[in-house]
């Protein structure tokens, strides 16, 4: 019969087989769903990964990529150092909030004034934004040793309600009827984050995303920061005796990771969005974390998993629209991709033995 | 920063050049899409808009007419890609079905100068973008009316959603009727913050009930603030987007009912005709978008006859549900004896009536 024997070394070259074992497995599941539902599996399954890439639109589909794929990774990125310490940063989704009414709220207060240092200036202050929302669990968790997962989390339903008042007080467009919802930004050149390259997509998010992912990079594998980061994640008795002060690693982890979701809050209501309205958010805090365990806590795989995920998103939008799929069942396939993954990561772990049934 | 609005316009450019493409690659069958805000299942706002669509496409003709929608589709840039993907898919008119859909269906509208918009209960138009809304505080009226007759504790809660103009002005229709058959009447009001939340909503009735309110009204859609009703015993309340008829004949003794159909069909065909052109209107009781469901038997004959009354002359364009003398919550005069509100201070609408004992949120 079958048995799991623990490694003693999670296997190296199947940590970074399983993610791609997870998506073949998810379209294998997601197929027999589309088939049970009456559509054709294939075109469903092609419809969802390739016609994006490769169909006939494909010039406006895969600029979008980046698009959805930007925040994600940014927010991913920021979240993966505290996952890789040990230290569980669920409330993104809040930081991302808070960073883009920082940002809205800046580009709100000069407006219409057009000067270049604008766009910097919310930057600055979407960045700050996330990171302070950010310190209230960790500062929670250092001094009272509270559960950072829990704060951070509750944290994000008091950032929905601020978005409320937001949209609906302070923030509200004065030209806009009595309407919910800011100025757009879109239409406020000093603060748009428009495409860098006209038809590319690539807009200051995405740049940022890219740079964090090699500052990232450069962190976890050349800067004593990053050293620390693995070992408290890895054998955090061994981090005490070297001198990791925890504390301080909780207090940066958070602090970046509330940074980075901020940025990306920033550069979406200045970009894709363009206002700050009562249904701003859409959950990129909660899928970034599917991201950075899809892409392995690594720079490289979260950029690829940012990427696979924002294709899964396009793609079944696609397929919605085109073959009448229901939302749910891509929904469905999506948080297949996170389940096959931790299934199939039993391989890393663990590996299949055949033993013989022992006699009694 | 000019840099960006030029690669901007750039980007509008190169799109315009894919709309060609897209807009026209199309068979005789006319081509239209649905942005729903829900699951199609809602019970509620998307699924009425659902159900009206598929009617349109009865009304006209499988044959002749080709329906795509996509359901639960973010207010943002999601929903500008959504748009974008069923303009590049051929739609020749696209209805864009939630308010906070105005800004990405301008946006989408004008990279796709060839296919045409609709977009529900915005403000936003442009050469090929119509927008449209239905006049729900017609129906208001009449049941502010039933409530005013039927509340014996004289306090009417109100479930409010999101405080927006259409919202404040259902609330001011059902108040200025209750009051005008009823001159001790309160009004509660709840805001909930969500179109849809059946736990928040049964909570809030709930609530209400326990201040003594006896007649519930909600403008969220779900059943619960029914279900509460029917449980407290002895409160009455009404149908909102759909009939909710399942709860009838009390609590729920009437209800308005959303039915784009009409206004779907005649929009599908003018695009067929040729003759679609760009409008903002408001329809009510009198094209049928508003629907005042059935009056049951739980409400006396003469305070039903009263409200049907009130719906006729509605209809019938004789009265307007917003006619002076009235004035602001805050004293100061809005109406003269005879005067109505004209559209656009409706449209914005951001002010209690006089008599509301509630603050807005602002």
């Amino acid at each position: 019969m079958l048995t799991l024997e623990k490694r003693p070394q999670p296997s190296k070259a199947l940590s970074y087989i399983t993610p791609v074992l997870a998506v073949i497995v998810t379209m294998i599941a997601g197929g027999l769903l589309f088939a049970a539902l009456g559509k054709d599996p294939v075109v469903a399954i092609r419809t969802i990964f390739w016609e994006p890439l490769f169909g006939e639109f494909a010039s406006y589909y895969r600029p979008q990529l980046l698009v959805k794929g930007g925040p994600l990774i940014l927010i991913a990125l920021g979240l993966s150092l505290g996952f890789r310490a040990g230290i569980w940063n669920i409330g993104a989704e809040g930081q991302y909030i808070i960073g883009a009414i920082c940002g809205a709220g800046v580009a709100l207060a000069f407006y219409p004034l057009d000067a270049w240092y604008i766009f910097p200036l919310m930057v600055i202050a979407g960045a700050l934004g996330g990171w302070a929302w950010a310190m209230i669990p960790a500062i929670l968790k250092v001094k009272f040793g509270t559960n950072e997962i829990l704060v951070s989390l509750m944290l994000v339903y008091v950032a929905e309600q601020l978005l409320a008042s937001m949209a609906l007080g302070l923030m509200k467009n004065p030209e806009g009827y009595g309407f919910p919802g800011s100025r757009n930004l879109q239409q406020y050149p000093a603060a748009f984050n428009g495409e860098l390259i006209a038809g590319t997509g690539m807009h200051w998010g995405v740049a940022a995303a890219f740079i964090a992912a090699i500052f990232s990079y450069i962190l976890l594998n050349r800067h004593i920061l990053g050293f620390q980061i693995r070992l408290t994640g890895e054998a955090p008795r061994a981090a005490k005796f070297s001198g990791v002060k925890p504390a301080r690693l909780v207090l940066i982890c958070m602090g970046v990771a509330g940074a980075l979701a901020g940025m990306a809050g920033m550069f979406e209501v200045a970009g894709p969005s363009g206002q700050i309205t009562l249904s701003f958010n859409v959950g990129y805090g909660f899928t970034a974390i599917i991201v950075a365990f899809l892409g392995r806590l690594h720079p490289v795989g979260i950029i690829l998993a940012g990427l696979l995920m924002a294709l899964t998103y396009i793609g079944g939008d696609v397929a919605q629209s085109r073959l009448q799929l229901p939302a749910a069942a891509i929904q469905m396939v999506q948080g297949m991709l996170l389940f096959f993954l931790l299934a199939v990561d039993v391989l890393t772990n663990y590996r299949i033995k055949m033993t013989k049934r022992e006699v009694a | 920063m000019k840099m960006k609005k030029r690669s901007f316009l750039a980007g509008t450019a190169m799109a315009l050049g894919l709309a060609a493409t897209g807009a026209w690659a199309q068979d005789d069958k006319v081509k239209v899409g649905f942005v729903y805000v829900g699951p199609i299942n809602d019970g509620g706002w998307t699924q009425h808009h659902h159900e009206s669509a598929l009617k349109m496409v009865e009304t006209i003709g499988a044959d002749k007419v080709d329906m795509v929608y996509q359901e639960n589709v973010a207010e943002g840039p999601d929903s500008e890609r959504a748009m974008t993907q069923m303009a590049l898919e051929g739609a020749d008119l696209i209805f864009t079905t939630s308010f906070g859909y105005m800004d990405p269906t301008i946006n989408v509208a004008a990279k796709f100068p060839n296919v045409k918009f609709e977009h529900a209960t915005g403000y936003k138009t442009a050469p090929n973008v119509s927008a449209y809304s239905a006049r729900f505080y017609e129906g208001r009226a009449v049941m502010g009316t039933i409530a005013g007759r039927m509340t014996k504790s004289n306090i009417i809660g109100y479930i409010a959603s999101v405080p927006i103009p259409e919202v404040v002005r259902g609330i001011n229709s059902s108040y200025i009727h209750a009051k005008k058959v009823n001159p001790d009447v309160q009004f509660k009001v709840i805001w909930l913050y969500t179109w849809m939340d059946p736990a928040k909503e049964a909570d809030a009735a709930r609530t209400l009930i326990e201040q003594g309110a006896d007649v519930i009204f909600q403008h969220t859609d779900s059943t619960a603030p029914l279900a509460a009703a029917r449980d407290a015993g002895n409160v009455i309340g009404f149908g909102q987007a759909g009939d909710m008829i399942e709860y009838a004949p009390s609590p729920r003794v009437s209800s308005i009912i959303d039915n784009w159909e009409p206004y779907y069909t005649s929009r599908v065909k003018a695009v067929m005709d040729g003759t679609w052109e760009s409008h903002n209107v408001w329809e009510g009781i009198n094209t049928g978008m508003v629907g005042i469901g059935e009056i049951t038997s739980a409400v006396p004959a003469e305070v039903k006859a009263e409200a049907e009354a009130l719906q006729a002359s509605i209809e019938s364009g004789e009265y307007h549900p917003f006619t002076g003398p009235l004035k602001k919550q805050d004293g100061s005069d809005w109406l003269a004896e005879g005067e109505t509100a004209d559209d656009g201070t409706l449209a914005g609408m951001n002010f209690y009536v006089e008599g509301i004992d509630a603050e807005l949120p602002n």
